[in-house]
Order: C-alpha cells, then sequence, then structure tokens
C-alpha cells in the first residue's frame, strides 16, 4: 500500500495495472500452506478456520492444502498435525524440537523459512494472533516477499495469484491487494473473519518431517517468564456465543460491574470498548474492535458504546447486536439490529434482574409461556 | 546511549473518504498527527535517556510536509530529526519502506552516534501492518522484540533488555542483547509532552533533510513502488450495514421489549441455563 502519494487504484493505474509475471524460479512455488498455531498445547482456533478458507483456494487452483505444524515435541505437536487432516490439509509439515517449548520469533521465524526454502509453497495464510502477526511479519522480510495482515476475504486468480481484501484506514476502506512476482504470497486473517469449517474424522495422510538444527545457545533471546492474564483463562471472548459490552458511557469503572453482571447471568461473556483498557477500568484482552477482538456471537448486547468505526468493525458477524444508548443518534443504531434508546445504567440491572428471574428453575413466567 | 525512534506521519483515519466519482483515496484537507503508537516509542525513548542519558533521533520517511511530525516529536523532548524525503520514496510498501529507513539509520549510525536500539511503533493506523519494525531489524541484522508492552530492565555494561511482551493470553518477559530494535505497543505510561526541559532546546534543534542519495541508498530500484512486491489492485468503501436498527425510544418497559428477541436469538439459552442453575 502507498503512504506517500494517494493509493494506486484502478483509476490510478500504473503499477496497479502492472502485470503480474512471475520470474522463472518463483515457477516451482506450489500449493497452500497454512501455519498452525498451538497456544499452550491447544490448537488455536484460527487455525482450523484457516485450513477451511485454505481447502476452498486449494480446490480451485487444483493443488495440494498443507498445514505447518511447529512445536515442542510431545503429544501437543503430534495431536496438531493429526488434527490438521480433519480439518482439510492433504499434508502436513512438521517441525519439533524442544527449543520451540516457547514461543520465539527467532527459532520460529527460522523453522518456518526454512520450510518455505526447501519445499516452495505459493500461497502461506497465518492466522493474525500476536504469535502469529509477529511470525508472518518476520517471515516476509527474511524472504522478502509481501504480505497482506488482517485479510478479511481471500480468493485465488486462475494463475494462482492471492488476491486478499484487508480493511484500512482504521476500517473506513477495504483494498484488495496483489503481490506481484515474489513468492509464497502471505496473509494474515484474524480469528471468527472465516468459518469454522465442521471437523470431519480422518486418518493421517502424508507427514513430512523437517528438522530444525538450531540448540539453545544459538538463540540470544531467553524468555524470563509468562504472566497469564489476568482473566484470560475464562475469557473467550472471541468464540463466546452471547457478549455483553460497555463502554464509556458507563461513566465509571464502578458501573462496569452491570455489564459483568448481566454477562453472569446470561452465561456470556464480557467485553469492552477500547478507552476502558486505556483507562484501566478492564483488561486489555476484553478490547472489542479492530485493535482488540473480532467476535462472532449469535448475540450482541453494547451498553453505552457509540459504535464507532473500530468497533463496529469487531462485532460485525454477530447475528443479533442490541445497542443501548441514550443518544439516539449515536452511530451504533446504524449497524445494531435493535437499539434502546435508554439509560445502561438502569436497563443493565433492569435486564438482569428480568432474566435472573426468567432463567431461575422456578420461574412463572417462563413455565407459562 | 542513543536511541533511533521511527515516527510516521498519517491522515486521521477517521476523516478519510474515497471520492465517489474516482474511487481514489482523497487526503487532501484531511490533517495530519503522528502515529499513536510511535508516541510511546518516543516516550519509551525519553524514559530511557532520563535514566541513562545520550541522545534522540527521530527519523521518518515522508512528504516534506512530514517535518510537522519531526517539529513536535522535537518539543517532545527529542534531540535531532532526520528527514527522508525524495519522489524516489513516492509509493512504496513496506519493503520498499524498511530497505529506506535501514539504510537511513546505517547512515545515522556513521554520521552521528551508533545507536543504541532503535525504536518503532507496532504498528501504523494507517497501513498497520506492524512489519516495518521486523523489517528494519532484519535488514540490519539486530536482534528484535515485538509487541513491547513496557521496558522493564536495560543493562548498559552486560549491553541486554528485558522486556515485557505481549503474547497470546498473557505477556512473556524477554531479554535479549543490545543493539536491538523494539516495537512499542500501546503502553500505560502517558506519553509524556511538553517538559520545560525538553521544550526549550526544541527551536534550536536541527531537522537534517536527506534526498535518496544523501542517504546513499544504493539501489533505487529497491524503494518506491518498483522495489514493493505488494500492489493495492482496488481500494473500495465497504458496503454499508442493513438496514438501520429498530429504534425502541423511551419505551415503557425496555426489559420486556429486548427479553423475547434475546431468548429468540438464542433459542438453547434458556433451557441451557437453567439446567446449569438446577446444578445439571
Ligand atoms: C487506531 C485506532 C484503533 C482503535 N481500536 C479500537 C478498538 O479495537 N475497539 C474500540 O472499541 N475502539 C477502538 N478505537 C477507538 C474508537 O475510535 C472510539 O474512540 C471508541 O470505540 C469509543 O468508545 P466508546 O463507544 O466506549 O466511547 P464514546 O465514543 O465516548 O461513546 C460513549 C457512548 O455512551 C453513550 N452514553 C452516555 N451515557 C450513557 C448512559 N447512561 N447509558 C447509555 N449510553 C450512554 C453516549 O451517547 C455515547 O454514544 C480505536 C481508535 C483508533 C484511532
Ligand atoms: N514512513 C515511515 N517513516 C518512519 N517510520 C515508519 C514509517 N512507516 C512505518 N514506520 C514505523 O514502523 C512502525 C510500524 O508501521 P507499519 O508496519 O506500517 O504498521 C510505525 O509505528 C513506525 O514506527
Amino acid at each position: 500500500m502507498s503512504n506517500i502519494t494517494k493509493a494506486p487504484t484502478p483509476a490510478a493505474g500504473g503499477r496497479a495495472g502492472a502485470k503480474k509475471e512471475l520470474s522463472e524460479h518463483f515457477k516451482a512455488y506450489k500449493h497452500i500452506w497454512v501455519f498452525v498455531e498451538q497456544e499452550r498445547g491447544q490448537v488455536h482456533p484460527v487455525s482450523f478456520e484457516l485450513l477451511g478458507a485454505g481447502r476452498k483456494l486449494a480446490d480451485k487452483l487444483k493443488v495440494d492444502l498443507a498445514a505447518v505444524v511447529i512445536g515442542p515435541e510431545g503429544e501437543a505437536t503430534r495431536n496438531a498435525a493429526l488434527e490438521s487432516f480433519c480439518y482439510g490439509a492433504d499434508l502436513t509439515y512438521l517441525v519439533t524440537d524442544n527449543v520451540l517449548s516457547e514461543y520465539r520469533n527467532e527459532s520460529y521465524t527460522k523453522a518456518l523459512t526454512d520450510l518455505v526454502n526447501t519445499y516452495k509453497p505459493e500461497i502461506l495464510l497465518l492466522g493474525a494472533t500476536t504469535l502469529g502477526r509477529d511470525l508472518a511479519g518476520s517471515v516476509a522480510t527474511t524472504l522478502l516477499t509481501g504480505l497482506t495482515a488482517d485479510c478479511t476475504e481471500l480468493d485465488v486468480d486462475a494463475d494462482g495469484s492471492l488476491a486478499a481484501t484487508r480493511p484500512t484506514f482504521g476500517g473506513s476502506l477495504l483494498c484488495t491487494i496483489y503481490t506481484l512476482n515474489y513468492r509464497p504470497q502471505m496473509a494474515t486473517v484474524r480469528p471468527r473473519v472465516m468459518p469454522m469449517p465442521e471437523r470431519v474424522a480422518r486418518d493421517a495422510a502424508r507427514i513430512i518431517i523437517h528438522p530444525l538444527h538450531l540448540v539453545e545457545e544459538d538463540i540470544v533471546t531467553k524468555v524470563l517468564s509468562f504472566v497469564p492474564d489476568r482473566d484470560s483463562a475464562k475469557s473467550n471472548l472471541a468464540y463466546a456465543d452471547v457478549v455483553v459490552a460497555g463502554g464509556l458511557g458507563l461513566g465509571s469503572p464502578e458501573s462496569f460491574q452491570l455489564v459483568r453482571q448481566l454477562a453472569a447471568v446470561l452465561g456470556a461473556e464480557y467485553g469492552c470498548s477500547r478507552p476502558l483498557v486505556q483507562k484501566g477500568w478492564v483488561t486489555s484482552d476484553r478490547q472489542i474492535g479492530q485493535t482488540g477482538k473480532t467476535i462472532r456471537p449469535k448475540l450482541y448486547i453494547a451498553a453505552g458504546i457509540s459504535g464507532a468505526i473500530q468497533h463496529r468493525v469487531g462485532v460485525e458477524g454477530a447475528d443479533l447486536i442490541v445497542a443501548i444508548n441514550t443518544d439516539k443518534n449515536a452511530p451504533i443504531f446504524d449497524f445494531a439490529h435493535i437499539g434502546i434508546v435508554n439509560d445502561a445504567m438502569h436497563l443493565l440491572p433492569a435486564l438482569t434482574a428480568a432474566f435472573r428471574a426468567r432463567l431461575s428453575p422456578h420461574s412463572r413466567d417462563r413455565l407459562a409461556s | 546511549m542513543h536511541s533511533v525512534v521511527c515516527i510516521k506521519q498519517v491522515p486521521d483515519p477517521a476523516q478519510i473518504r474515497v471520492h465517489p466519482v474516482t474511487d481514489t483515496i482523497v487526503r487532501k484537507g484531511v490533517p495530519t498527527k503522528i502515529n499513536p503508537y510511535d508516541l510511546f516509542a518516543l516516550g519509551a525513548a525519553l524514559e530511557l535517556r532520563d535514566k541513562f542519558g545520550g541522545e534522540i533521533t527521530v527519523l521518518t520517511m515522508g512528504p516534506p510536509s512530514a517535518e510537522d511530525s519531526l517539529r513536535k516529536a522535537l518539543t517532545f523532548g527529542a534531540d535531532r530529526a532526520v528527514l527522508l524525503t525524495d519522489s524516489f520514496f513516492a509509493g512504496v510498501d513496506t519493503l520498499a519502506t524498511t530497505y529506506v529507513l535501514a539504510t537511513a539509520i546505517r547512515k545515522i549510525g556513521e554520521t552521528f552516534c551508533r545507536p543504541d536500539i532503535i525504536i518503532t511503533g507496532n504498528e501504523s493506523i494507517d497501513r498497520e501492518t506492524a512489519e516495518v519494525g521486523p523489517g528494519i531489524a532484519k535488514r540490519l541484522g539486530l536482534l528484535k522484540l515485538t509487541y513491547v508492552a513496557k521496558i522493564v530492565g536495560l543493562d548498559l555494561i552486560s549491553r541486554t533488555i528485558e522486556a515485557e511482551c505481549r503474547a497470546e493470553g498473557g505477556v512473556q518477559v524477554l531479554r535479549t542483547k543490545l543493539p536491538c530494535l523494539i516495537s512499542m505497543l500501546e503502553a500505560n505510561n502517558q506519553t509524556r509532552r511538553g517538559v520545560v526541559t525538553d521544550v526549550l532546546p526544541a527551536g534550536r534543534a536541527p531537522i537534517v533533510k536527506w534526498s535518496a542519495q544523501e542517504a546513499v541508498v544504493e539501489d533505487i530500484s529497491k524503494c518506491g513502488a518498483p522495489g514493493s512486491p505488494t500492489i493495492v489492485k482496488r481500494v473500495f468503501a465497504p458496503s454499508p450495514g442493513s438496514e438501520k436498527a429498530g429504534l425502541v425510544e423511551a419505551a415503557e418497559q425496555p426489559t420486556k421489549v429486548l427479553m423475547k428477541p434475546i431468548l429468540n436469538s438464542q433459542p438453547r439459552l434458556e433451557t441451557d441455563l437453567v439446567a446449569q442453575a438446577r446444578g445439571f
């Protein structure tokens, strides 16, 4: 993307019309790869979402879909490799070594770039998680190829070019980006942007094991400790079915309790807009939006949130958006399905009480209806 | 202790529009500012200078008007500013940007003083790739720490740095060796601005302007549009959301209004939660 002159667009001509001619040595690059991310022994769901997306692209291009699994020796890494087949991989590249037990940019970059240089994929997809973005950035700069971050749509042309579409300028615009004459074409996609494919039990097919050739002494950067987020063990915002969130309209950290209480009654996860994280009222893993989590719940209740574009892009995938705001002109009412012009300070406790009554095992209301 | 801080002048993203007829990005008249993450980068450099002394160079590649951002950075306390501006730099993508910035950082090291640390923002708000920092490190052969929330320690004798870095589900405390590059995430520390001792020298601080030639960019084909592996094929506005919300204003009993659609949206919610409450 251009950052100095205006971005080239079809109207701008110039490089936008450039031919996608591939140099000879890149013609050997074939097949689609998905990096399978592990997070403390669990495969991050975004990797399965990407295998689903990668499967479609591979079928369209009539090439193979490969999973790339990198991690320490042991059960978890092996399982990640096996699971990849159930989500559509034709083969898996596996690098296991105990220096890979904690994510470090140096060692993971080496593992992944070695694989790319040896087996030459034409497209490489990673989840746009903290880890995935960090890894993708250094792999792309090591290989001197192009990377399109945080894509919302992926497609391929008949000639194998990846058309990667992403929001830009804080979500106010979308742009479609091509990587000309460099391989692999790399893209990251945020969790919950692509639908989760159905798991189909399948036996492992081909697994290609690749050595790392790295010892601990070679790695300068050391992990001194890992401090888990205070309540992250419970936070599963991105994958929650019901999310209740509050914004600055709540006015104080104390009133944020009202959001937590409603969430508790509904068995929901709670989240917030960015200012609350900046003020330190809520931990950052609860932030929803462009620089926070993308959510795709069946139900999203937003209280005291104005609905800025950066918040909107993170919640648009919700099936039902309920907005509570005192200002009937708040932008959130432009994309909410149900808008309630009301004071969240009153409505949240009222809703909590109503649901508590309704959902109690002896609710008359419920039994009557 | 010499810190080089890379800052980028960005348009206010909220005010960017697509021209309805030509389908191009309209930047004219859109106010610009320093990329917010880069202020945290500068803040971290100021803290290091408070502790260890030394100097701070701010560096930007951009149009001549990017001088405004450099001036601002000087009033925040940077000691020296370098502006890379040249028509060759136009139309760059990430890879070409890192080529130019890395070249300039080398030249800064030769001209002034070798940097001990290079600090970038984690990402720019108009491009949001988070690649420029790692790319510069790669090109300079430096170690790097990304997603840095806080520098927790720095030791000029053993030449090590310790930092808290955001990771999935928590914070990794990492230690690496100087010289290195770090990219700063939004930190909790407020960017300090306008401290008298910072502001006073700002008027006298020089802004060094380098063209491609002056920055000793050897391979012009690697910068600007020709050196960029990616191209933007199409820019378009997102399709507007579906129909406007069914607004419920001053409803008598908003809880009643809400209850039904909420329960309908989640047919299993009620049964699941009731079952839970019963202790199944
Ligand atoms: C690069 C960048 C990235 C960003 N990323 C994100 C992101 O990931 N997520 C995010 O959320 N934001 C993000 N933002 C910030 C975003 O632009 C907005 O500033 C932010 O979302 C506003 O938060 P808010 O709606 O809580 O506050 P406000 O905009 O202040 O809105 C408060 C709302 O509460 C309403 N209100 C007031 N009192 C009451 C009451 N008693 N009851 C009900 N309603 C009431 C008001 O009418 C108002 O609409 C980002 C910004 C930038 C520049
Ligand atoms: N043109 C530029 N001049 C100076 N620094 C830049 C420039 N572009 C990006 N950077 C730095 O790189 C960081 C990451 O930017 P990006 O990779 O575009 O998200 C920014 O926060 C800046 O510190």
